[in-house]
């Protein structure tokens, strides 16, 4: 609630009104289910219906109750992933090695619960009140064709998302890549916030830290500095996705020879140029490093209130997702989205052309087509072949004289 | 919407995400009684926001006795100065769609557009690189003037053409009933008419001459570039516009209350074939 209020303050949001029967949905969802966190990602507008989304996460220990949208033969796994190394550092089951089941098309696999992209659990609802509605876990394929799409959301979660190049899934599936791709560009909180585990800095100094830990000597930016357009002291709290779709770099060569990074479509915009392995910027890097679209700056900083600065909040708004915002204030902050689910392109968007033409088989002497011989033609073939072979005949019928005189 | 009830209004269009601070509701709602006074205005409408990267814009109009013609617009950036646009001409609005970008937020600053024409005949071609610069100034001018023209509704019979050509709005106007207000056709363009004139007279022969004098959705391409949705049970309709991302029009069944406001980053979405 007190958020909402800071997010008045700073002219974005929703209606109070609103956003009480969005507590009140979201208090719901608490009692019902075992939760550790709870917290409005935000709203996204379909063209019927809206979305509004709860980033949850489930209490330790608590096995997400009915998996209805995994297949059996994952969820065994996760669980014995999760009975192995529960409570233990994450890193392990960071690398997962390809299931040994897979069919020879490769596919990348999933980031398992509580990891990368499906670090956090997704709620969706079309009306606070309504029941809330788990989405399924993202997966990397999905991820890098959502990236190419443009599709308004209808706002039915079974609506199937009618696009070229195929999307696997419905719009559920669609709306969760969107969700990930958001919050991994635009989750963002001031310097100092979070610090990494420091225990486990020491056993993983190579890998790609993944866990951070609340500061708690964090004692607040000053607002002056969190609007400073060098954006220095904002950092990205949730990790980079990879042009692979995952977060963590998965080696497709492990398992089969062929390599199909090629495949991976245009580099994310903070993607440095690199062929592999894949890697994004670590985690809590500042914003000061996000690349610019064109020539626009990613993050426009803003004050509340220019009448009373020493009492206004900091506030951020995203160019490069339109509607997305954080605000901080001493020891608070906050993301929000409330928009479209699209990115900001500033060429139009174009649908991926259609793949060329497969080649025909090239054409060599063994397939050229031949004209038929007329039957005159036949008929003179086999009178020389009769002649050739009374010829041969004769001279057979020679040399067997020859080799009965002999 | 109308500025004199701004302050409730806008609560209306706050669940598509528009909103003012406290700050700028209450700068507006002073500023804009001043501004109505000053230029002599008989109504004055907070139009919206054009947001920019450094700098947003406020957008207001103000009308005289005729609704339609004549309004005049005025922008401001910290909601209690503001500044006359300058009305746009045609070939204002032709080269502003050559830019492309966001706003920056600076009224003087200039987009650049160089094209590469080929000059000469026959053999003789040569490339000539041409560059436009184009104020953003005149740009806003014209984007509020192609918003306008694009998607500003009003409800069907809100407004009157009276036989002097007049549009004034209409005083027995009760607000669309609950099923009316979920169709389309019963909302209109309030801009000049366009597809009426080439209806044929067999069509024209059921329209009200001083209701029908405008061009209604239904027409609209590509169809479904507007969402439609009811809030609040039914008691309240909100259009958005998915070809201006941001133009968010909202009417109570029933009542005479309806509005729309805009805000937005004042680029037109040209992906939406693709989009839907």
């Amino acid at each position: 609630m007190e958020l909402c209020f800071f997010f008045e303050q700073a002219g974005i949001g929703l209606n109070r009104e609103e956003i009480i029967r969005i507590w009140l949905a979201l208090k719901n969802l608490v009692d019902t289910h075992p939760l550790q966190h709870v917290r409005l990602w935000g709203k996204i507008f379909g063209t019927d219906q809206n979305y509004y989304v709860a980033e949850v996460e489930y209490r330790d220990n608590e096995e997400e109750e009915g998996e209805e949208d995994e297949e059996a033969e994952e969820h065994q796994e996760e669980e014995t992933e999760k009975e192995g190394e529960e409570g233990e550092e994450e890193e392990q089951e960071e690398d997962d090695t390809p299931k040994p089941d897979f069919k020879p098309p490769p596919t990348i696999p999933k980031e398992g619960p509580k990891q990368g992209t499906n670090k956090k659990t997704y709620f969706v609802c079309n009306d606070p009140g309504k029941p809330w509605v788990k989405l399924p876990t993202v997966t990397p394929a999905q991820i890098q064709l959502a990236r190419q799409l443009k599709k308004f959301f209808t706002g039915r979660l079974d609506a199937p998302v009618v696009s070229y190049p195929p999307f696997p899934g419905n719009e559920a599936n669609y709306l969760r890549a969107q969700i990930a791709r958001i919050s991994a560009g635009t989750h963002i909180s001031p310097l100092g916030f979070y610090q990494f585990d420091e225990e486990e800095e020491e056993e993983e100094d190579a890998e790609a830290r993944d866990n951070f830990v609340e500061n708690l000597d964090f004692e607040g930016i000053p607002i002056r500095d969190l609007v400073e357009p060098s954006l220095a002291n904002w950092v990205h709290h949730v990790q980079h996705i990879l042009p692979q779709g995952r977060c963590v770099w998965w080696n497709p060569v492990q398992k089969n020879e062929d390599d199909y990074e090629d495949e991976d479509e245009e580099e994310e915009r903070e993607e440095p140029d690199e062929p592999e392995p894949e890697q994004g910027p670590p985690l809590l890097t500042p914003l000061s490093e996000d690349a610019e679209i064109g020539n626009i700056a990613p993050w426009t900083p803003k004050l509340s209130s220019s009448l009373v600065p020493q009492y206004a909040i900091a506030i951020m708004h995203s160019n490069l997702w339109p509607g997305a915002h954080a605000f901080a204030s001493g020891k608070k902050f906050e993301n929000v989205y409330i928009g479209y689910g699209h990115k900001y392109n500033q060429e139009n968007y174009s649908p991926p052309a259609v793949p060329a033409v497969q080649e025909e088989f090239p054409s060599g002497p063994e397939i050229t087509e031949a004209e038929d011989p007329t039957p005159e033609e036949e008929a003179a073939l086999r009178a020389a072949k009769q002649e050739a072979a009374e010829a041969q005949e004769e001279v057979e019928e020679a040399e067997e004289e020859e080799d009965e005189d002999d | 919407m109308e500025s004199e009830s701004l302050y409730l209004n806008i609560d209306y269009v706050g669940s598509s995400g528009i909103i003012l601070s406290p700050e700028q509701k209450a700068a507006l709602q002073t500023s804009l009684v001043i501004l109505q006074s000053e230029n002599k205005f008989s109504k004055v409408y907070f139009w919206g926001k054009i947001l920019g990267i450094k700098d947003d814009y406020f957008i207001a109009q103000g009308v005289g006795k005729d609704e339609l013609e004549g309004r005049k617009t005025f922008y401001s950036k910290d909601c209690i100065h503001w500044g006359l646009l300058p009305p746009a001409t045609r070939q204002m609005r032709d080269t502003s769609k050559l830019a492309k970008g966001r706003f920056t937020g600076d009224p003087s600053f200039e987009f650049e557009h160089s094209e590469t024409k080929k000059v000469g005949e026959g053999e003789e071609t040569a490339e000539e690189e041409e560059t436009i610069n184009i104020k953003e100034e005149d740009r806003l001018s014209s984007v509020i003037a192609d918003i306008d023209e694009d998607v500003r509704i009003v409800p069907r019979a809100a407004f009157i053409k009276t036989p002097l050509a007049h549009v004034i709005p209409n005083r027995s106007f009760e607000g669309l009933t609950v099923s009316e207000s979920a169709k389309l056709c019963n909302y209109m363009h309030f801009r000049h008419p366009k597809l009426l004139l080439e209806k044929s007279l067999l069509q024209r022969a059921n329209l009200d001459k001083a209701i029908d004098f405008l061009d209604t959705l239904e027409e609209d391409i590509p169809k479904g570039s507007w969402s439609m949705q009811f809030e609040r049970g039914s008691g309240l309709l909100t259009l958005r516009s998915l070809l201006w991302q941001g133009y968010v029009f909202y009417h109570i069944p029933g009542t005479r209350k309806f509005g729309s406001v805009y805000m937005g980053t004042g680029e037109k979405n040209l992906d939406l074939p693709f989009m839907l």
